[in-house]
Parts: structure tokens; sequence; C-alpha cells
């Protein structure tokens, strides 16, 4: 006899092994995500054109260019799942929604974080970043868990209307506005960490807290709310 | 069949009752005296003169705003955990928030009018006013996802979660906007503490203002759904015409 926590354990795992497989095949994250990202780090050193002034606001650009490139990954992570009505196969199947958020949460949660990564070190080598130490372990800090967070609220928002037409353009209209206190909270975070534009590196923490909450508050009703909303 | 389905098919030529229309110009006649009252009969302001009229439009509208999108929320909350998933909580949701949004647009421009005579600047980034935006763009969104398209049953399920997940976003974008920052005027009226030094006519042309604009709001929100029942209406029997014609070339 299985638990329901079993169940939901199982198939998260399937999902984020399914998911990752088929980045892993396809290398569109690679491939098409990446040098998206770097395309936009560039542009906007072009839109400022002043060393100092990068410098400064660096850690807005960096955040920035991962919610521009997360749109791109969460209308994929969805596209997967409709294109061949995978999602309704799923959801006939009589699989655990709770496991199906979590596991494609998970992925998504996965790819962010090598994409923060590479975007880090673009921007340590682009606009001349330098973090301490310290600076570092608060920068990874505020990476995992204002990923966390995003990889919540891009599964939801992104499962909200899967399969409709027109959606693809909708998805940033939705996004964007809800993921606003993730930019907010993980610029000040960065920027405390960088001791960008004058701040102190221990001003970082309580942002990162504002961050967590965003991140269970969305994990908790993405949770609750995944299940009923796809199914339609 | 709902009764509007009914009404639609004996060519009803409007979406009036005897009731809405009593409630129509009670509205015209309460909104007319706001703007004698605003206008004419309450004074200027010692400090803002004239510019104080401002805020018998845009209090009530911000009123209006927020009693619209807490109504799209408690009609979506119902339509999710009514059995028999009734359309009509659907339509009451999405009516109100098109006019929640009508009137947080009207209370984004009128204020920043305001602050433009006032603060000298139309716009500034403080707390209150980038929450307002948020408000604004955010029921747009909602919007959006009503006309996505499917059936009947999706726009209904899909906008009742998308207005829920508005609901608890709205706070922690507001928190979020006020760590980052804080400038707005605090509520003067509202506050308990601080010593209410509105004139007596002008406070009157407030509360007058609050209490007519809620009343254009139910009464455009009764219009505004039944429109909606007749436009639902309107899809379905195109829908069985496009059938019933295929049936016919086919000559069945």
């Amino acid at each position: 006899m299985t638990t329901r926590l079993q169940t939901v354990r199982r198939v998260s795992w399937a999902v984020v092994c399914k998911d990752l497989r088929i980045e892993w095949n396809s290398k569109v994250l690679l491939n098409q995500v990446a040098p998206f990202s770097l395309v936009v780090m560039i542009m906007f050193a072009f839109a400022l054109d002043n060393e100092g002034i990068l410098q400064r606001v660096a850690p807005g650009l960096l955040w920035l260019a991962t919610l521009f490139s997360m749109l791109i990954i969460v209308q994929r992570s969805f596209a997967v799942e409709t294109a061949d009505g995978a999602l309704d196969a799923l959801r006939v199947a009589g699989t655990e929604p709770l496991g199906i958020f979590i596991g494609k949460s998970l992925a998504l949660m996965v790819q962010l974080f090598a994409l923060e990564l590479m975007l880090l070190a673009v921007a340590l080598v682009l606009y001349t970043v330098e973090p301490t130490a310290t600076g570092y372990a608060e920068t990874f800090a505020t990476m995992v868990v204002a990923t966390v967070g995003l990889g919540f609220v891009g599964t939801l928002y992104g499962g909200l209307g899967a399969g409709a037409r027109g959606r693809e353009t909708l998805l940033p209209l939705l996004l964007l506005p809800a993921v606003a206190p993730v930019l907010i909270g993980a610029t000040r975070a960065t920027e405390a960490a960088f001791e960008s534009g004058g701040a102190q590196s221990s001003q970082g923490w309580p942002w990162i807290g504002l961050l967590a909450v965003f991140a269970g508050v969305f994990g908790a009703v993405g949770a609750l709310a995944f299940g009923p909303m796809i199914e339609e | 069949m709902t009764t509007f389905q009914t009404a639609f098919e004996a060519k009803s030529k409007t979406t009036g009752t005897a009731a809405s229309k009593k409630l129509g110009a009670a509205t015209i006649v309460a909104v007319i005296f706001l703007v004698l009252s605003g206008l004419i009969f309450s004074a200027e302001d010692v400090v803002q003169g004239s510019t104080v009229r401002i805020m018998y439009v845009h209090v009530p509208s911000i009123w209006v705003a927020y009693l619209a999108f807490a109504l799209t929320a408690i009609f979506s909350g119902v339509y999710l955990s009514n059995r028999s998933r009734s359309l009509i909580w659907d339509r009451l949701a999405g009516a109100s928030a098109e006019i929640g949004v009508l009137f947080v647009a009207v209370s984004l421009v009128t204020g920043s009018l305001w602050g433009r005579l006032t603060w000298g600047t139309f716009w500034v980034w403080d707390a209150r006013l980038t929450s307002t935006a948020f408000l604004f763009i955010t029921y747009i969104g909602y919007l959006a996802v009503r006309r996505l398209g499917g059936t009947f049953r999706q726009r209904a399920r899909r906008s009742s979660v998308m207005a829920l997940l508005s609901v608890l976003e709205i706070p922690l974008v507001h928190f979020s906007v006020n760590l980052w920052r804080t400038l707005h005027q605090k509520a003067s009226v509202a506050d308990p503490n601080a010593k209410v030094s509105l004139d007596g006519l002008m406070l009157f042309t407030l509360f007058w203002g609050l209490i007519s604009f809620t009343m254009l709001f139910a009464w455009l929100l009764v219009h505004r759904q039944r429109l909606m029942a007749l436009e639902d209406a309107v899809q379905d029997r195109g829908l069985d015409r496009a059938i019933q014609q295929r049936r016919t070339e086919a000559g069945l």
C-alpha cells in the first residue's frame, strides 16, 4: 500500500527526470536560451554605455536577464506538455497533480539555476563586478532562494491556460507582475553582496528573507491550486 | 436556458429591468449632485486651492476599484466552491473586474494630474502609486485570461483561479514595494490619530462621492453581467446555426 506522499514523491521524480532528459536531448537551454540571455546582457551594455553605471546596476541587469530568459523556459516547459496532449494524458491516467507541480517546478529550478550561474560569470567579466568571499556566499544564497520562488510561480502561471491558443503572448503579462517581488528582493540582496552603490553586505539578508517568504507562499498555493487549474 | 437567454429570445432591446432602471435614475441624480457639490458648493482648500476638488473623484474611484476586485475574488471563490458551477458567478466576477480596471485607470489619471499640480510631477516611484500601477496591470492580465477562448467552463475555471492568484499576488507586491520605497501621503481621514482637518462640506462631498460611485458601480455591474450573458448566448447561437448549416449542406 503506497501512501499519497510516496506517490507524490515518485511522480515528481519521474517528471523531473523526464523534463531534464528532454532538455538534455534537445539542448534548448544551452543552444537557445543561454545565448539569448548573453545577448540581453550585451545589449544592456550598449544601452547604458558607461562602465561606472554598468557596475552600479549590474545586480538589476543580472536579474532582469534571468526573468526574461525564464519566460522562454516556462513557455518551453509547457509547450512540451501540450504539444501532443501529454498533459491531458497524464490527467486521464490519474497522475497525482501535486507530483506534476513539484516535478515541473524542480526541473524549472535546475534549469534556472544553471542559467543564473552562467549570467553571474558573464556579469563578473563584462560588468567588472568583484564580490568578496562573503559576497559570493550571499549571492549564492540569493540565487538559491530566488530560484525556488521563481520555479514555483513559473510553473503555476505556465500551467494557467496551458493548451489555449494565444497563451504564449499572454504569459509575460501574467508572469512579470507576479515576479516583481523577486526582482526587488533579489536585486537588493545582490547589490548588497556586490557592495555596489555603497551597499553593505549585511543589508542583503532581510531581502533574502523576503525571497523565502515569496517562495513559501507560492509553493503552498501552487500545491493547492495546480490540480484544479489543469483539470479543465 | 437562463432567464437572460429567454429574454434574448424574446428580442429584448435592453438589459434593464424595473429595479435597475430605478437604480440608474438614482445614480444619475447622485452623480449630478456630486458634481454640483464638488465643483460649486464646497469651498477651496486653504493650501491646495481648487486642486482639492480632484479628491472627490480620485478617492471614490480607488474605493470602487478595491471593492470591484474584492468582489471579483469573492465571486470567483463562490464559482469554484459551488457544486452547481453556475456561470453567473463567473460573469459577475468578470464584469466586476472590468469595471475595477476602468476605475483604477480613472484614479491613476486623476492622481497623476493632482500630483503634477501639487508635487510638480506626474509620477513618483512611491509605494502606493507603484502598487496601484501593478494592480492595474494584474487585472488587465486577468481580463486577457478571460479572452483566451475555449468553452465557457474553461474560461470560468481559468479566470477564477487567476482572480484568486491575483489576490495573493497583490499583498506580496504591495509589501515588497513598500519595503522598497515609501513617500505617499498618509491616509488623512481614515487615520484615527490624525486630527480630521476637512471642513464639513468637503467631508460631506467626499462621502457623497463614495456613495454615488458605489451606486454607479452597482448599476454598471448589473448591466455588464447581463450583457455578458447575452454575448455568451449569441456565441452559443452562432455555433448552433453553423451546425445546422452543415447539416443542411450534407442533406441531413
